[in-house]
């Protein structure tokens, strides 16, 4: 734990010592403001003109119109924003040789790999929590729920999470930060767009192609459900994405 | 300390290494030659356990460096030929860091990274970003973080390259320095450098032992000849054939305005060579042993005349 834990104050500095993480982080929150003050904008010329009429103005429902499609904005900034994250957690060390002085460490590369995937998580944390504080104005000039919107958050941070993995497994592959952005964007575009394919398919087809694709579960979410099928579908992607950039690291020892 | 056992790398079909046995004892520093790609990163990579080997044996201190990886890292450090640095971290910071990944505990790494910063001589930089300091001290900074740990082992892959001669000095001296308490293998290109510092050299050529042992022994044994070089007042070449015909010698030769005598191993004709210049009144001016250099026992080593 304790070396998890220096490997991950390592990163977390370098993240914030480089112009990356700020950058980074400015151009998501000012992307996620700007949606969120079209979406607010939106609801408030719907509600103006609704107001005359109370059945469908009961209707109206700051969750669903303004959050839920806010949420999918966010997704595709994540998309866009990730890679640049983590195309240089492996890559780096690769490049400036870093990696024999981590290999020839007593730490295991569980260790290393699972320090760097937490400070990258830190990250995307905190942009998600700073984006979060927009919501101070929906929750002084309106009321809504709560619950559905720290789900949808939570739904993000798994999606970031889930892109994260992929990101640091395409960073393991290659020493070039430039390649392991490219195709962690590839891969994640691909991820995205599969239930789209799904809609072609047939039978048992559309149904795994459903199950894989990245973004239907993050739907759920994103409408307040919380189901522990997405939930599992993230963490055991999660898993999988750490488990083979411990295979492409560990592979390179032994060849 | 160190223990190598027949020791096989194959990089697909290129082997690196190739059937490698050697020893190094405690306490001693032994430097590992060979020309560019003879192996010797490999070797030095498989003892720190960043690569695996492909056959063979190998152990530090009482571990097997394939058996139980972390506790030889742990006893180990390694400074490799590309130095492993952070650009964007301060020097201390870089120490500090590697002392946690080293594991030591957290209440002695300060104590640890002041001492190590002292010992190399780190001082007058510390506080400084490691992008912005020399060559010179970057190599020390590379020093630091394979001592912080204080290992009973060090593996150095060629220390002194880069450096100004000024600071190859300093470093040779620091090495020196360290040897006692910590077993030390360095690779290096520089001959003089395995003189000055080693105990003893492993010599390895296209992956293969070409010969290994303490300096005076490998010059003993690749010595077949004996012999003397002289020097005369009041005689020049033509002085060659009274040194010839003095029973064991087996060559005499005109060489660098002085006379080159080279008798059988274990005779020794020295009275013999005195006597003649004393009835002829030659002059000795200069008598000193021929004795091989470094650089003529790696040739003759590597050129595989002769295999141990």
């Amino acid at each position: 734990m304790k070396n998890i834990w220096a490997i991950c104050k390592k990163e977390v500095k370098t993240y914030f010592t480089s112009p990356i993480a700020y950058v980074v982080i400015s151009v998501f929150l000012v992307l996620v403001g700007f949606f969120f003050y079209n979406l607010i904008w939106w609801f408030n010329t719907q509600s103006l003109q609704l107001a005359r009429n109370p059945y469908y103005f009961q209707q109206l429902n700051i969750n669903q119109m303004v959050y839920s499609p806010l949420f999918h904005n966010t997704s595709i900034i994540l998309l866009l924003m990730i890679p640049i994250l983590s195309m240089r957690l492996f890559s780096e060390e690769k490049k400036i040789k870093t990696e024999e002085l981590l290999y020839t460490s007593p730490i295991s590369v569980t260790q290393i790999i699972l320090g760097k995937y937490i400070a990258s998580l830190l990250v995307v944390f905190i942009m998600l929590f700073l984006s979060g504080i927009l919501s101070i104005f929906t929750f002084s000039y309106g009321n809504p729920e709560l619950v559905p919107i720290l789900n949808g958050y939570l739904g993000l941070l798994l999606l970031g999470a889930a892109f994260m993995s992929i990101g640091i497994f395409f960073s393991s592959l290659t020493e070039n930060q430039i390649i392991a952005a490219v195709l962690t964007f590839g891969a994640l575009l691909l991820f995205w767009v599969l239930n789209w394919a799904s809609y072609s398919a047939a039978g048992m087809w559309k149904d795994v192609l459903n199950y894989l694709s990245i973004f239907q579960h993050f739907d759920n979410m994103t409408q307040g459900i919380l189901d522990t099928t997405d939930v599992i579908y993230y963490l055991s992607f999660i898993f999988l994405g750490l488990f083979l950039t411990h295979s492409v690291i560990q592979s390179r020892r032994w060849r | 300390m160190i223990e190598v056992q027949h020791l096989t790398k194959k990089y697909g079909d290129l082997l690196a290494v190739d059937d490698l046995s050697f020893k190094v004892d405690r306490g001693k520093i032994w430097g590992l030659l060979g020309p560019n790609a003879a192996g010797k990163t490999s070797t030095m990579r498989i003892l720190t356990g960043y690569l695996s080997a492909t056959e063979g044996k190998a152990s530090v201190g009482d571990f097997d460096v394939f058996e139980e990886p972390s506790k030889v890292k742990k006893i180990t450090g390694y400074l490799p030929e590309d130095v492993p640095l952070y650009p964007e971290m301060t020097v201390q910071g870089f120490i500090h860091f590697v002392s946690e990944i080293k594991q030591i505990a957290p209440s002695k790494r300060k104590e640890a990274v002041n001492k190590v910063i002292e010992i190399v001589g780190l001082e007058p930089v510390r506080k400084r970003l490691i992008k912005n300091i020399s060559r010179g001290f970057k190599q020390r900074v590379g020093l630091a973080q394979a001592m912080v740990h204080d290992p009973q082992v060090l593996i150095l892959d060629e220390p002194t390259i880069g450096l100004d001669p000024a600071q190859i000095i300093e470093i040779r001296k620091l090495i020196k320095s360290l040897k006692g308490e910590r077993t030390i293998i360095l690779s290096t290109h520089i001959l003089a450098e395995v003189t000055q510092v080693c105990d003893g050299v492993v010599i390895i050529n296209e992956g293969k032992l070409m010969a290994s042992g303490s300096l005076e022994e490998l010059v003993s044994s690749f010595n077949d000849k004996e012999g003397v070089f002289i020097k005369l007042k009041r005689a020049g070449q033509e002085a060659l054939p009274l040194f010839s015909s003095i029973p064991g010698v087996k060559e005499v030769s005109w060489d660098e305005n002085g006379i080159k005598i080279e008798w059988t191993k274990g005779l020794d004709v020295r009275d013999e060579i005195i006597k003649i210049i004393a009835d002829k009144d030659l002059g000795l001016l200069e008598m000193r042993p021929l004795s091989m250099g470094i650089e003529e026992l790696y040739l003759k080593v590597i050129s595989g005349g002769v295999e141990q």
